[in-house]
């Protein structure tokens, strides 16, 4: 019978130029629920459908504040990414320490990148068996990264990363052309319109399963920024009501409204 | 003569004694600086409507000898910041080529370019003198550095090799603490009044500093250099010479050394 | 050893002048060691009320005779959840060798990040006044040279005020007043805080004078009360002077001041 030899350890290639731990690596997180990030000229957004174990257990926390100018989303197994999010917490920290400003998205990316790295290229390592979509703001703006076991980062004006998440992929393609003139509420809806693709039939987003994460200039061309926060439950009511489906049937609902809630 | 070739060219033993070679031991106690060797004088700097001005004279002394007449004792960083140097020049010439070193990676590690302003480089370069202070192997400078900051702001700080570290509308190091501070707060004597000097206005409040440093600091030159930072770039004179110096007031000094009237 | 003293009388000015080099006992030739440390004067003062806790410090930074900067504030927001410290809860306020002051700054400040992103929650004032302690004394044998103040308020919303010596020994205080001045204040707070030789009046002689009872007092009059300590500490002490900062910290959040004091 047939049996792979080329997938016990992460430093053989298989005949073809294969390294199949790295692959399944890949795979762990494509078990993992879907989170979406998009930007715009001003804002970077990310949105996560969260799953609980068991009708009576919490659920998994999806979306990590690592800075005031960075987050990020995750796709996988979240014990490792918590690894990788204490990490990148460090590296924020020692850079506001010695430098005293915000580490640039992109450098923290690539350092992140390379850790991963040389998870695939040491003999009884183990890649990180997690996706990452890094959502922040630096000095050129905003920015998202998508970040995938294998070392692989690259930056992303859009992306999707876990289960089902080509659904959501074909409407951010759709939708593309759209998202650098939005503003905060807009990207945030398309976000969720995304989220809502992937969704299986008797499924939808509720208050319970779903995470908002948003960072972005407080005006466009200026220095200042929102700080990256995470909503959450209630907080996050008014834009699933506003993408539901009568919402859409009559037409947008009106830009910038309150996020007023009384329970 | 001696037959022996490694011998050659080096002082005799019969006649200067044998060549105490002990400071070339290699396993001996590893030691730290205790004091400067060869030094700089004052850097002075004062902040103006769009930018710093920073001067600093291009001697290095060796004690009281003035040693090197031509060192420049400002370094610019990324085309963007100055740095200007009191102090030992050797640790000044590190800690150039270290700087220059960490543009460099800087610029490598973003394609998009991200520079360190001048409030990050002094932020870095406080915490380099700090950490080396808490070892008791001090880099001993007393800098001050001059740019803009993350909104284009003037931005002028100092720090010395202890890392102390504290920003003003104008700042000096060294004798220039004791002469040409008291000059530049007459006319910058807080952030609103340096926020109204007009960019000549500042070159010449500076010389002004210059030109006293000279009468009255013995470790000090008539050529120096100055920098004016600006949005618009680092513009830089290395080789200036001091202008309408008089020394009228010297025949008017009495009472020191030798003279006796 | 004048360094771990504030007192000027028993160790001699304590001036940053003071580390000039000094003649060897031995052999009379110079000795001359590189000091890690300096004095940067300055004075700091809290006050812990009912409700609220009021640290403050004067904006000076001096080095010797000269003043290196007329505006470097001593008083710190610590452990925000940003950059800009808009969500803090406790502050800090740092006196003597500014390099030190710095760093022990910034390390507590970094540690109460690091506690909130691990936490979900801010540190509370007593354990940032332990974990502050534990850090100076950490550094026993090479001390940060400050004298530090640690102002909050505590799980009951009152006032507190925690102060330190430079090497950890810590304690809550109704007041407290550190750095140059101190010995010229710290009287007046006793006085004027504690109640200290203030007695009721007619209540006897001898043993049987009754004290005047200790009370909280209200947030204006101990802003007045520390204009005022600063107005005097202005007056007799060189290396005071320039600004006042004061920072009240209250159930709203914190509230920044700055007032000018003499700059002679």
């Amino acid at each position: 019978m047939f049996r792979n030899n080329y997938d016990n350890d992460s430093v053989t290639f298989s005949p073809q130029g294969r390294i199949f731990q790295v692959e399944y690596a890949g795979e762990a997180v494509k078990q993992g629920s879907v989170v979406v990030g998009i930007t715009s000229k001003t804002h970077a957004v990310l949105v996560a459908i969260k799953r609980n174990a068991e009708e009576l257990s919490s659920y998994q926390k999806k979306l990590f504040a690592v800075d005031e100018h960075l987050g990020l989303a995750i796709a996988g197994l979240t014990s490792d990414a918590r690894v990788l999010s204490n990490f990148m917490k460090q590296q924020c920290l020692s850079q506001r320490l010695t430098y005293d400003r915000a580490l640039p998205v992109e450098t923290l990316v690539s350092l992140i990148g390379e850790k991963a790295q040389l998870n695939t290229q040491h003999y009884g390592k183990r890649p990180y068996g997690v996706g990452l979509l890094v959502a922040g703001v630096d000095e050129t703006g905003p920015h998202l990264f998508e970040f995938q076991p294998s070392g692989m980062t690259q930056e992303m004006v859009a992306c999707a990363i876990g289960a089902r998440s080509q659904m959501a992929r074909t409407y951010l393609e759709k939708n593309a052309d759209k998202f650098p003139d939005c503003g905060r509420e807009e990207l945030i809806k398309h976000g969720l319109r995304a989220l809502k693709e992937t969704l299986v039939q008797d499924r939808e987003l509720t208050v319970e399963n779903t995470s908002v994460g948003v960072v972005g200039l407080k005006e466009a061309g200026k220095r200042g920024i929102d700080f990256f926060k995470v909503h959450d439950g209630a907080e996050v009511k008014d834009w699933i009501n506003s993408v539901g489906d009568d919402a859409e049937a009559a037409g947008e609902t009106a830009e910038g409204e309150g996020m007023q809630v009384d329970e | 003569m001696d037959h022996r070739p490694q011998h050659w060219g080096r002082p005799r033993d019969d006649v200067y004694g044998a060549y105490d070679a002990s400071y070339m031991r290699p396993n001996g106690p590893t030691t730290h600086t205790q004091s400067p060797v060869v030094t700089g004088t004052s850097v002075v700097a004062l902040k103006f409507k769009d930018g710093v001005v920073i001067a600093a004279d291009n001697l290095a002394s060796y004690g009281s000898l003035a040693r090197f007449p031509d060192v420049k004792r400002l370094r610019t960083f990324a085309g963007t910041s100055v740095v200007g140097f009191g102090g030992d020049v050797s640790d000044m010439q590190y800690l150039d080529r270290h700087l220059q070193e960490l543009a460099i990676d800087e610029n490598y590690t973003s394609e998009k370019g991200h520079t360190l302003n001048a409030r990050n480089l002094h932020k870095y370069l406080a915490n380099l003198l700090y950490h080396r202070r808490s070892k008791f192997d001090p880099l001993w400078n007393h800098l001050l550095v001059a740019g803009l900051d993350e909104d284009d702001k003037p931005f002028l700080a100092a720090a010395d090799l202890l890392g102390t570290t504290f920003t003003s509308p104008s700042l000096a190091t060294g004798y220039g603490e004791m002469l040409a501070q008291p000059i530049m707060r007459r006319y910058a004597k807080d952030e609103e009044a340096a926020a109204q000097l007009t960019r000549d206005q500042a070159v010449d409040i500076v010389k002004e500093c210059m030109k006293v440093l000279f009468y009255r600091d013995a470790r000090s030159l008539d050529t120096y250099s100055i920098a004016v930072v600006t949005k618009q770039g680092i513009d830089l004179k290395e080789d200036v010479k001091l202008e309408n110096q008089s020394w009228a007031f010297a025949d008017r000094i009495k009472g020191y050394g030798t003279q006796t009237v | 050893m004048a360094m771990f003293s504030q007192n000027p009388v028993l160790n001699g000015p304590n001036y940053s002048f003071a580390d000039v080099p000094v003649q060897d006992h031995v052999d009379g030739f110079r000795e001359h060691r590189f000091n890690p440390y300096t004095d940067n004067g300055g004075s700091t003062l809290a006050i812990a009320g009912k409700d609220f806790a009021i640290m403050a410090g004067d904006t000076r930074l001096t080095a010797g005779y000269s003043i290196n900067t007329r505006f470097s504030p001593k008083v710190f927001k610590i452990g925000g959840s940003t950059s800009t410290q808009d969500d803090a809860n406790i502050l800090l306020s740092v006196v003597g060798f500014a390099a030190d002051g710095e760093a022990l700054k910034e390390r507590l400040d970094s540690i109460c990040k690091m506690y909130r992103y691990r936490h979900n929650k801010p540190m509370s004032v007593s354990a940032c006044a332990k974990r502050l302690s534990t850090i100076m004394y950490q550094r026993r044998f090479f001390p940060y040279y400050v004298y530090a103040i640690l102002g909050g308020l505590d799980e009951d919303g009152a006032g507190a005020v925690y102060s330190y010596d430079p090497v950890g020994s810590y304690e809550r205080e109704q007041c407290r007043a550190g750095g140059a001045a101190a010995s010229l204040i710290m009287p007046f707070l006793d006085n004027q805080v504690n109640f200290k030789n203030q007695y009721i009046p007619g209540s006897g002689v001898g043993h049987a004078l009754q004290e005047r009872e200790r009370q909280p007092l209200p947030r204006d009059e101990v802003e007045v009360l520390v204009k005022d300590a600063f107005d005097s500490a202005v007056e007799r002490h060189i290396e005071v002077g320039d600004g006042l900062q004061m920072m009240i910290i209250t159930q709203n959040g914190i509230e920044e001041k700055i007032l000018p004091l003499k700059k002679d």
